[in-house]
Formats: C-alpha cells, structure tokens, sequence
C-alpha cells in the first residue's frame, strides 16, 4: 500500500526524462554526450534543460563522437567540474579505451548507461553486452532494476564517486528501451533533498595555475604496477561506501534499491535466482507464484557488478540448495554470462559449497516470457536434487534458425 | 618584444635526445603562452620525456589523457572553466605532435574547432611517428625515407606529400591559424602570444625537425630548422579568418638541395638512380610555396 502522501510526489514519465532531470538535479558543471539509441532521450531532454536555462553553471559540449564525449570529461573533471553522459552499445565501445584513461587517473565521471546489445549483426534493442565488455576498465558499474532505481543511483554514485578515498568514475547501468523509454510511476528527485544529499564537488588536485599539478604521467615498470594496486584498493573501498550511500539515500529520500546487492524472498530460499536489472522484476513476479504455492524460491539482485561483491553473494547463498544465474550477455569462448562465472569464482573461494546453474538469456532483446523463468526454476529445482550441475546454455534458442 | 626572454615554464632536467625540436616548441609556445596556462598533451615524445612519475618538467598545470583525444580533453578543459567562472583567467593551450595532430586526433580536434572552444592548438611537426621509431605520418614530407616508407631498391621514400593542415583548421573558420618554426624562436613566441589572447579556436603549426628521426648532428636542430624555411619548403605565414595576413619574405632562396643532404631520411635522393629527378620534385613544392604565398 502506497502512502497517500507519497503517492501525490508521483508522476508518470518517460525513463529518460526521469534520468535527465536526475543528473540536472545533481548540478552538473560539465555535460558532454553524442545521441545514440536508445540513450538519445536522455541527451535530448538535457539539452532542452539547457536551452530552457534550467542548469545553472554548467556548459554542454555537443561533440563530434562517443570518444570526445568521454574525452572532454576527462579534460573537465580534472579542472574539478562535476561532469555527465550518457551513452549505450557501440557508443560506450568506442569510449573503450578513453574508460581506462579516466578511471587510471582517477576522475570522477559519472555515466549513464543505456544497456544495448552490440553488432555484428547490428541491433538496437536491449542486453548488457555493451557494459559487461566494459567490466575491466576500473569503473564502477550499478546495474538498476526500474526508472526509479536508475534515478535515485545518480545521486548516490555520484557521492561514491567523489568520495576522496575512491575518486573512482562510475556507471548506472539501464535496461535500453526497457527502461528508458518506458513511463511508470516515479518521483522526481527534488532540488533540496538533493543538495542536501549529495555535496559539491571537491577534489584534493585540480588543474590549477595557482598549484600546477601534473595529471595522466608516464609511469615505467619500477611505478605502474601500483597506480593498479592503488585503483583496486580504491575499488575494495568503495564496496562499504556503496551500501552506505544507499542506506544514507534512505534516510533522506525513504527509498532504498539494495546496496551492492538485495534479496527478494531470499531469507529461508531454497532455490535462488540470480539476476542484474529490469528482468528482476519478471523473476519477482514468478516466485510470487512459487511461494503461493509454499516453495522457497528466492531472489537475489545483484546491483554491483563493479566492485565485485563477493562476501556479500556468497553470505546470501550459503543455505540456499541450488542457485541458478540469468545473464543478458555472454563471454563468447567461455559459452558463460559474465555474472555467472564470476559468481562461481567467488563460491570456489569460500566454504559455501552450493550448485550453481546458469542462463544466457535475452540477447538483442528477446523477451523474456514467464514461462521461461518458472522452466529455468525447475531445472534449478532439479539441480538441487541431483547435485548435478549443468553446462550453462541459451534460453530458449530457436533450433529453426541454426 | 622586450630585450629580456620571457620567462618559460619547463624545466630542464627532462629525457629527451640533445636537441631534441620538442623541448624547444613547449618551451617557446609557454614563453608566449605564459604561466597562467593549462596544458594539454596528447601522447608522444614530449609527454613521456617530460613527465617520468614522480618527476614532472611542467610549471604550468599539464594533462595528458590519450594518443587521439587532445582536441576533445581541450573542449572539456577550456568547457569546465566557462562552468566554473575561471575562464577569464585561464589560456588553454594543446601541444601535440604530427601523428596526433594530422592523423589519429584529427577527428576530435576538428570538433574542438567546428564547435569554436576558446583554446590554442600547437602543432610540433616533425614529420613522423618520432616516439614509436620514425614511421611515416601525413605530416612526412614527399620522398622522405621513414621506417614504414623505407627507401629501396623501387621507391624513393614516402610517395605522397605533406597533408596541408593550416589549410583544413582554416577551413573551420579559425579566426587565426600560423605557422611558424622552432628555428624562429620570436616568432613562434610571437604567434603563440597572438594566438592565446585571440577569443576562439587557434591554429600553430611549427616546424620541428627531429636530430634522431631525420639523421643530423643533434647540435644542428635549429640550423636545419632555418634552412627548412630559407629553402621555402616551409613557408611561414599568419591567416586570420582563413585570409593570408602576413608572411615571412625569404629573399634569396637556397636550393632545397642544401636542405635534402644536410639530412639521412633524404641521403637516397643522392645515391639512387633517378635521384637528381626527385630532387627536382621537391624543388618544384619550394618553388611552388615561393609563388603561391609571395614569398620573395
């Protein structure tokens, strides 16, 4: 039952424009973005923001690629501009190595990424290949399940972000279309509660005459090796800040999406469904079904992929008797979801000793029916028996077309 | 000019070769530029030379990001200083070197001017891919002999001539584009000094000959360096509003031959058959430069 009070705060809007007027709130100094679908809305609706005077000292940069997009934020938050984009599929591909630059030199960029598959062949539609190709460029990456959820991250990673211990740029990760072209219900982050939140950029070195630093040195084999142990530590840093933020974001706003990661019915599950983004809510939808019927079937959201949560997955499936993992993308030469084999890799580490079975599923944007959940549930059902795991495999593969 | 040198804002101490043209053009572009500036570099020779961590040659605020990016980290420098009302203040200055410039960068630098940031690209051509081990770039000359462009026993070097990239930043409708040469050391402290103070997006183009990828005696940069000029193969000359404003006369030209031998990349000119024919060529650009920008 929803708060008559809350309810009244609530307006139905596009994802996209939920998205824009969240990093408008965040005051951005720098905004630097190139359209491309499905994030195009969310570019649009803060270049109007600027037209219309809404973003007070903030310059957009309508750049000529994805590449300069990301470049020019580089250049403007090492001047100490709090900086945005946007960006999806073969834009966020082509940002690729720019992504490592901004991370090695430690600046805050904050993104939002419109999840899309990426070519060949060329399609426009929804999976997180394009994030999950991104997984070793030292970003943060906060998968969100609904509009509300890719909203309120804003502000937090920003925060987490900015934090002079991590100083770590980070990504809100979106369902394309799914999300961002969707109107549902939500409320629009307010000015006040915002500022209250989340405070002004600033960073201990700038690029400043009045203090010339040197940023983006040459560093030879006697140096490099920890500007990398530096950027881990930054990360495993940044795992308490995450779930703090999110707890602090509680207190000021009352909503909270989970921290690194969440559980749904996940307490006494027997079976747990792991999964990152919109799809959660479908599986929410099916255990609904499951536990009516008494059947301990949990969920398990995972909301940071980057850092990597291990302690907190593994706490969250000890008792479980089988896990099975849904993954919108795949490390192609591994036949695995990126979330899959990482997950494995953290068991293997610890005394949790549970079968794990994985899905690829959802490529390009294939629906995900209800069906095709409660199946996955009862092969896990079956895995918790036997003891038995399985070679992970495509949901639902059209034989017809092979 | 005052008597007295400005003051420069890189120090000595830096990796670079003895005599290397890069240390000479970030030194001259800051005495024009002066200290209230932030530097942008793109890869190459002058950023590793000059900023082994810890240790960092730079005075000045300096950035360096990528090989290709410049243009673009330039636009969201010069953006975040509009934002943070420190523009006024702040001169924003890019020194690069050809390949970044002419080749792998031309992409966002282009950006950067089409969208009109105020800021000062310096180009410091020497002509190849200085840092990686003289591979030809659209800034090598006709005939020159490079790693990638070697000359041998059916070719005479690099086939094509120089790309005309004051022409293309120009073409942006840069409200000042020059070119100048390290051997001209008022000059290009002159034009940089112009460049900055003007509102928009600038353009230098300096001739910055290499001791190691050309093969001279490393005592020699800026000999070759005004030879370059005195033999008309580099003309210098300011636009304002893609209009040829001024240039520099050279009186009595010296045969490009002078310059072609002073050097190893185009020794092959004078030991191949065929190579008196080649040499003709590349008088044939000098001779063109003295016509097309008045030089005498």
């Amino acid at each position: 039952m929803i708060d008559p009070a809350y309810r009244k705060k609530m307006v139905v809007v596009e994802g996209s424009y939920a998205v824009a007027h969240s990093a408008k709130v965040c005051r951005p100094n720098v905004i630097s973005a190139y359209p491309i679908t499905p994030q195009t809305h969310i570019v649009e609706h803060l270049s109007q923001f600027m037209a219309d005077g809404e973003i007070p000292n903030c310059e957009y940069v309508n750049v000529e690629a994805e590449f300069s997009a990301i470049s020019a934020l580089i250049g403007a938050s090492a001047v100490g501009a709090r900086t945005y984009s946007a960006t999806t599929s073969q834009g966020l591909l082509l940002m690729h190595e720019a992504l490592f630059n901004t991370s090695g030199m430690r600046l805050p960029v904050v993104m939002t990424v419109a999840n899309r598959a990426v070519s060949a062949p060329i399609n426009i539609w929804n999976d997180h290949q394009d994030a999950i190709a991104q997984r070793d460029t030292g970003w943060m990456q906060l998968y969100v399940e609904d509009v509300q959820e890719a909203c309120d991250t804003l502000p937090q990673l920003y925060k987490i972000a900015e934090d002079n211990e991590i100083m770590v740029p980070g990504m809100v990760c979106m369902d394309g279309f799914i999300l961002s072209h969707v109107y549902e219900p939500v409320v629009l982050l307010e000015q006040d509660l915002t500022d209250n939140f989340l405070p002004p950029f600033q960073p201990e070195d700038i690029l400043d005459p009045e203090d010339p630093k040197t940023f983006g040195a040459f560093a030879s084999p006697d140096t490099y090796e920890e500007f990398r142990y530096l950027h881990e530590q930054a990360m495993q840093k940044a795992l308490p800040k995450i779930e703090a933020t999110a707890k602090e974001f509680e207190e000021v706003y009352g909503r909270y999406h989970g921290g690194l990661i969440d559980g749904y019915m996940l307490d006494d599950a027997e079976i747990v469904v792991m999964a990152m983004g919109s799809i959660l809510g479908t599986v929410k939808d099916v255990v609904d079904k499951y536990r009516a019927k008494g059947e301990k079937i949990g969920v398990l959201k995972v909301r940071s992929f980057r850092p990597f949560p291990k302690e907190q997955i593994c706490k969250a499936v000890k008792n479980a008797h089988a896990v099975v993992v849904l993954d919108k993308n795949i490390s192609i030469g591994t036949n695995e979801g990126a979330l899959f084999t990482e997950t494995k890799s953290c068991l293997y580490n610890s005394k949790v000793r549970v079968p794990v079975i994985g899905y690829t599923i959802g490529h390009g944007g294939r629906d995900i029916p209800v069906e095709s959940i409660a199946k996955v549930i009862e092969e896990t059902k079956k895995v918790a028996k036997s003891g038995i795991t399985i070679e992970s495999q495509f949901m639902d593969l059209k034989e017809e077309l092979l | 000019m005052s008597k007295t040198a400005p003051k420069t804002y890189i120090t000595s101490g830096h990796s670079g070769c003895a005599g290397c043209c890069d240390a000479f053009a970030a030194k001259f572009t800051l005495m024009g530029a002066g200290p209230n500036t932030i530097v942008i570099n793109p890869t190459g020779c002058l950023e590793v030379m000059s900023t082994p961590f810890p240790y960092s040659s730079w005075q000045v605020p300096w950035i360096h990001s990528l090989f290709e990016n410049a243009g673009a980290v330039a636009s969201g420098v010069e953006a975040a200083l509009k934002a943070l009302g420190k523009k006024d203040d702040v001169k924003v200055v890019s020194i690069g070197g050809d390949g970044s410039t002419m080749d792998i960068g031309l992409g966002a630098l282009s950006g950067a001017f089409e969208r009109g940031h105020d800021f000062t690209y310096v180009c410091m051509d020497n002509e190849a891919y200085m840092n990686t081990g003289v591979q030809r770039s659209s800034g090598t000359p006709f005939d020159a002999s490079t790693t990638t462009t070697p000359a041998g026993k059916v070719s005479f070097g690099n086939p094509r001539p120089k790309k005309n990239m004051p022409a293309i930043m120009a073409a942006h409708g840069s409200p000042y584009v020059a070119t100048t040469s390290i051997g001209f050391p008022r000059d290009m402290i002159r034009k940089v000094k112009k460049a900055t103070e003007i509102v928009g997006p600038t353009y230098i183009h300096a001739q910055a000959p290499c001791p190691t990828g050309w093969g001279f005696d490393t005592s020699k940069t800026l000999e070759i360096a005004k030879l370059a000029v005195e033999t008309c193969l580099w003309p210098m000359y300011e636009m304002e509003n893609g209009e040829i404003t001024q240039v520099r006369k050279v009186k009595n030209p010296r045969p490009v031959e002078e310059y072609l031998r002073a050097q190893k990349r185009f020794k092959h000119l004078f030991t191949m058959e065929g190579g008196e024919e080649e040499i003709k060529k590349i008088q044939a650009i000098a001779d063109w430069n003295i016509k097309h920008f008045e030089l005498q």
